[in-house]
């Protein structure tokens, strides 16, 4: 079985978000860049496993990325992983990535692709259903629990309010959130052998966006928390009912 | 030229976020001057197909084969595509949930329609066609401008109240040709909350961190929640030590939600944590720290002992309710 890793470089959590150019885009000046946590800590990690347990015979790691992304796709080549694909384009366009990595992707023969759930920065949860569509898989989302039989995949998934046990013959794109597997750290051994590992660079496809940011904007900032003494609870709740009115 | 909404039913009863997602569809489709057709699959009657009339539907398109009472994206993908086939669709309206994220990127993907995931306002139509989403987890928003021809959005649920209207729907029959490939996903168990509202539709969450130290005590946040009608959230490290299902965890990791009100009882404000709920209307902050970094994302604030304010705030509630 061959896994193919969507990996995704996004700020990190702790960012304080800043724009430029009147709002119309985002200053990553002194942003340091992760590997997008759903695909660092989930589907990596479960890649990673299977390929331990001889489930899987090769792990590639793909991202849709400027040279700047190299630093994390070493970083993800040390936590494991044959080898990994940058395709030389930047894009905020959830088509235009997923149509980069399904063009490189349909010639491989990838029998199980691994997605995160989202991508922290763009929130899209896009890029899994779309690839599934264009490499025309079945599509199993926020997943939690994947296990591996032979040809079947069962995952648990996320539905509203709970939760679905699934089954499915490969292949398949699943996009991971928690619980699909418990984040690693790269060891020194790892790391070392990442150096050496293949990072190829492939010319993007010709696909024009669909899509683009026109500008962005800061949520308005609270006026200030108005203090309610913790005897006085009819207080609040008057507050809550004749004030906000949300009760 | 029209604009369709694919819909959402649990046991043959549309989801309020299905009606929210009718009068946005119907709202967009007044803007272009066209109609909007909404679009059922499963097992659905045809009284409960009209209701989706007093929500702005012109037309409904229902899918009636048992199989899609089973989510499956690849089947619902198909439905979509030949609803908008048939009704010439600009403009194609999901969810932003577990459906209609699986199933809105299928469809934007098969008919290279560009693109917005969660959005949250109305599509401004003054140059181009733009929409504004929630991005960085919270922190902002983006306006995306969609170039193609057919549009995609799935919408964040809560975006704007659902208001009742006089409308009734047409009902008809959609007939769709689907292969075993479109069912090869088989359904094993599924375990749902049973009665409670889901999190991502509640208008009220009550939601408590490590602050209440531990599961034995969630019975203070409950009785609130149930006093107020309100479903229960929690921060993530309360999910990761299993004192409460992980599909109660908000945040940057978990859920996104965005209530009229949010009650945080014992959570300190992790900047990850907000960016599940700083989308939410008014926001109830409850900490005996006054230094809690939550205090500066809230509306109202009481510093306080949990164990002593919740079940004062419980009474509150319910002398409010006896009254009101
Ligand atoms: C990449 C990443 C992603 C993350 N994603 C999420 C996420 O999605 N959701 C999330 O919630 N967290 C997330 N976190 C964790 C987050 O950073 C915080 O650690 C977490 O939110 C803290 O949870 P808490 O507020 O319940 O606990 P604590 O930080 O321990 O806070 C407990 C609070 O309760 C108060 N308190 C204690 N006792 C009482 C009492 N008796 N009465 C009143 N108040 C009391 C304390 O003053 C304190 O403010 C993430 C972290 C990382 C690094
Ligand atoms: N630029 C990218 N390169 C590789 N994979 C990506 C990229 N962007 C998104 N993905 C994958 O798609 C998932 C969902 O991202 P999104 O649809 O952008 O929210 C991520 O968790 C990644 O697995």
């Amino acid at each position: 079985m061959k896994i193919l890793v969507c990996l995704c470089p996004v700020p990190d959590t702790t960012t304080k978000i800043a724009f430029g150019d009147n709002n119309t885009t985002f200053n990553s000046q002194g942003v340091t860049f992760i590997i997008n946590p759903y695909d660092e800590w989930y589907s990596l990690v479960r890649a990673l496993e299977l390929k331990e347990a001889g489930t899987a015979t090769a792990v590639h790691l793909i991202t849709v990325g400027k040279a700047d992304a190299e630093p994390v796709i070493r970083k993800a080549l040390a936590l494991g992983g044959d080898e990994a694909i940058r395709i030389d384009t930047d894009s905020n366009d959830p088509y235009v990535i997923a149509a980069q990595i399904a063009q490189y992707a349909s010639a491989q023969n990838y029998d199980l692709v691994l997605c995160g759930k989202e991508s922290i920065d763009y929130n899209n949860g896009t890029v899994g259903g779309m690839l599934a569509e264009l490499l025309d898989m079945n599509y199993l989302g926020f997943v939690s629990d994947v296990k591996v039989d032979g040809n079947s995949v069962t995952v648990l998934r996320e539905i509203d309010g709970g939760d679905e046990t699934d089954s499915c013959v490969l292949p398949l794109v699943i996009s991971c959130q928690k619980g699909v597997a418990e984040a690693r750290i790269p060891n020194m051994r790892g790391i070392m052998a990442a150096r050496t590992k293949p990072l190829t660079v492939v010319a993007p496809a010709a696909i024009s966006s669909l899509s683009s940011i026109v500008a962005y904007e800061m949520p308005a900032a609270k006026t200030g928390v108005k203090m309610i003494a913790a005897d006085n609870m009819d207080e609040l709740v008057s507050l809550l009912h004749n004030e906000a009115k949300v009760i | 030229m029209s604009v369709i909404v694919l819909t959402e039913h649990a046991q043959g009863s549309f989801k309020k976020k299905s009606l929210e997602a009718v009068q946005y569809g119907a709202k967009i489709a007044a803007m272009m001057g066209t109609s909007v057709t909404a679009v059922a699959a499963g097992n659905v009657s045809n009284d409960e197909l009209q209701t989706l009339g007093a929500y702005g539907a012109q037309k409904v398109l229902h899918v009636a084969d048992a199989r899609l009472d089973n989510f499956s994206s690849r089947a619902f993908t198909k439905v979509v595509l030949a609803a908008a086939a048939q009704e010439g669709a600009k403009v194609i309206v999901c969810l932003h949930d577990t459906t209609g994220k699986a199933v809105a990127p299928r469809v934007a993907a098969r008919l290279q329609a560009g693109m917005v995931a969660g959005a949250v306002g109305l599509p401004d139509l003054s140059s181009g066609f733009t929409v504004k989403k929630n991005v960085f987890s919270g922190k902002a928003f983006a306006f995306v401008n969609i170039t193609s021809d057919v549009k995609v959005i799935t919408l964040m649920p809560n975006t704007s109240a659902v208001v009742k209207g006089e409308g009734t729907a047409s009902v008809a029959a959609l007939s769709v040709s689907f292969d075993d490939k479109d069912f090869a996903v088989q359904v094993q168990q599924v375990s749902k909350a049973t009665g409670s509202v889901p999190l991502s539709e509640a208008e009220l969450v009550v939601s408590g961190g490590r602050g209440l130290k531990g599961p034995e005590n969630w019975h203070i946040l409950e009785d609130l929640a149930t006093s107020l009608g309100a479903a229960t959230a929690c921060s993530r490290p309360v999910a990761d030590s299993h004192w409460r299902p992980h599909h109660e965890h908000v945040g940057q990791t978990g859920g996104t939600i965005r209530p009229n009100l949010y009650i945080a009882a014992g959570i300190s404000g992790a900047i990850q944590h907000l960016a599940g709920v700083n989308g939410s209307k008014t926001i109830v902050v409850i900490n005996k720290d006054p230094e809690a970094p939550f205090f500066k994302a809230a509306d109202y604030g009481v510093l306080g002992d949990v164990f002593e304010v919740l079940p004062r705030l419980t009474e509150a509630v319910k002398k409010f309710k006896a009254n009101n």
